[in-house]
């Protein structure tokens, strides 16, 4: 089974998929990521799709796990570099890729995922008193 | 089979295992190509092919896609059938619902490759397996 690499850049991990991923090489990635987060202490993670032909439903599916996974482990997960091919073909496979966030490229998922960080620093809306979407009862 | 459609020769890949999955989507990209379909469309077929032949692993428990090009002296298109020997689908309706699962996926499979492809034909009952042909022609 082919393993997809996991980079550690300063405090962000980027995972490039090159290959054309079976469906055991994406849930071995979604586990991998996981470890890498705690291990590393990151709380950024950008997932480079630019080499992907297609994004199926098993892959759609792995993305958005990834996201939440990171969410819980106090880390960020932005999807960057989407083919228009695979957007349109996304959209019309009924795949909404829910609670991924996503940038045109690298450059801009860094920015977005320093952007995010400095705005959780100066504003938790957890802990906003008047919040009535945090009343959990 | 639609009549007055000339079929190139098919060519098989078995569906056994996950990497077979991954041969398929790579074979129907090559036939795809030479036939010209555009990129989208590419897109939206190798697409749909994943799904149909992860279904045909997941639920049938292996099988064959048989791909080849067909031409109805206007346009040139890609056919694919996916075959297993399976229990079949007990409810065609329910199973072509959006968000309908058993096997714990999305339930996006069925019905988004329908509405990937041109051409959708489902063939199954208990006891004969499934029997998936999609056709995709190129504008």
């Amino acid at each position: 089974m082919e393993r997809v690499p996991v980079l550690k850049i300063g405090d962000i991990l980027l995972v490039s998929i090159q290959v054309d991923m079976s469906d055991q090489t994406a849930v071995q990635l979604q586990e991998d990521l996981a470890e890498r987060i705690v291990a590393t202490g990151c709380h950024g993670v950008i997932i480079d799709i630019t080499a992907l032909a297609i994004v199926d439903s098993f892959v759609g599916r792995m993305l958005s796990t990834i996201a939440s996974i990171s969410r819980v482990l106090d880390a960020e997960t932005v999807v960057v570099g989407m083919r228009p091919a695979v957007a349109i073909t996304l959209v019309e496979l009924g795949l909404s890729l829910e609670g991924i966030r996503t940038a045109l490229n690298v450059e801009r998922g860094m920015e977005l995922i320093a952007a995010t960080r400095d705005d959780d620093h100066g504003y938790d809306d957890a802990d906003e008193p008047g919040d009535q979407s945090t009343d959990t009862r | 089979m639609t009549a007055g459609v000339d079929r190139g020769h098919p060519q098989a890949q078995a569906i056994r295992s996950d990497e077979d999955v991954v041969r398929v989507r790579q074979l129907v990209r090559t036939v795809a190509v030479a036939v010209r379909l555009s990129l989208v469309d590419q897109t939206k077929l190798v697409t749909a092919a994943s799904e149909l032949a992860r279904n045909t692993l997941v639920y049938g428990g292996g099988g064959t896609a048989e791909v080849s090009t067909v031409d109805n002296g206007l346009r040139r298109g890609v056919r694919i059938v996916f075959a297993d020997d399976g229990p079949g689908i007990a409810d065609l309706d329910l199973a072509l619902t959006d968000g309908y699962t058993t096997g714990g996926g999305l339930g996006l499979g069925l019905s988004g490759a329908r509405r990937l492809v041109d051409e959708f034909d489902i063939d199954t009952g208990p006891e004969r397996g499934t029997r998936i042909t999609v056709t995709k022609w190129s504008r």
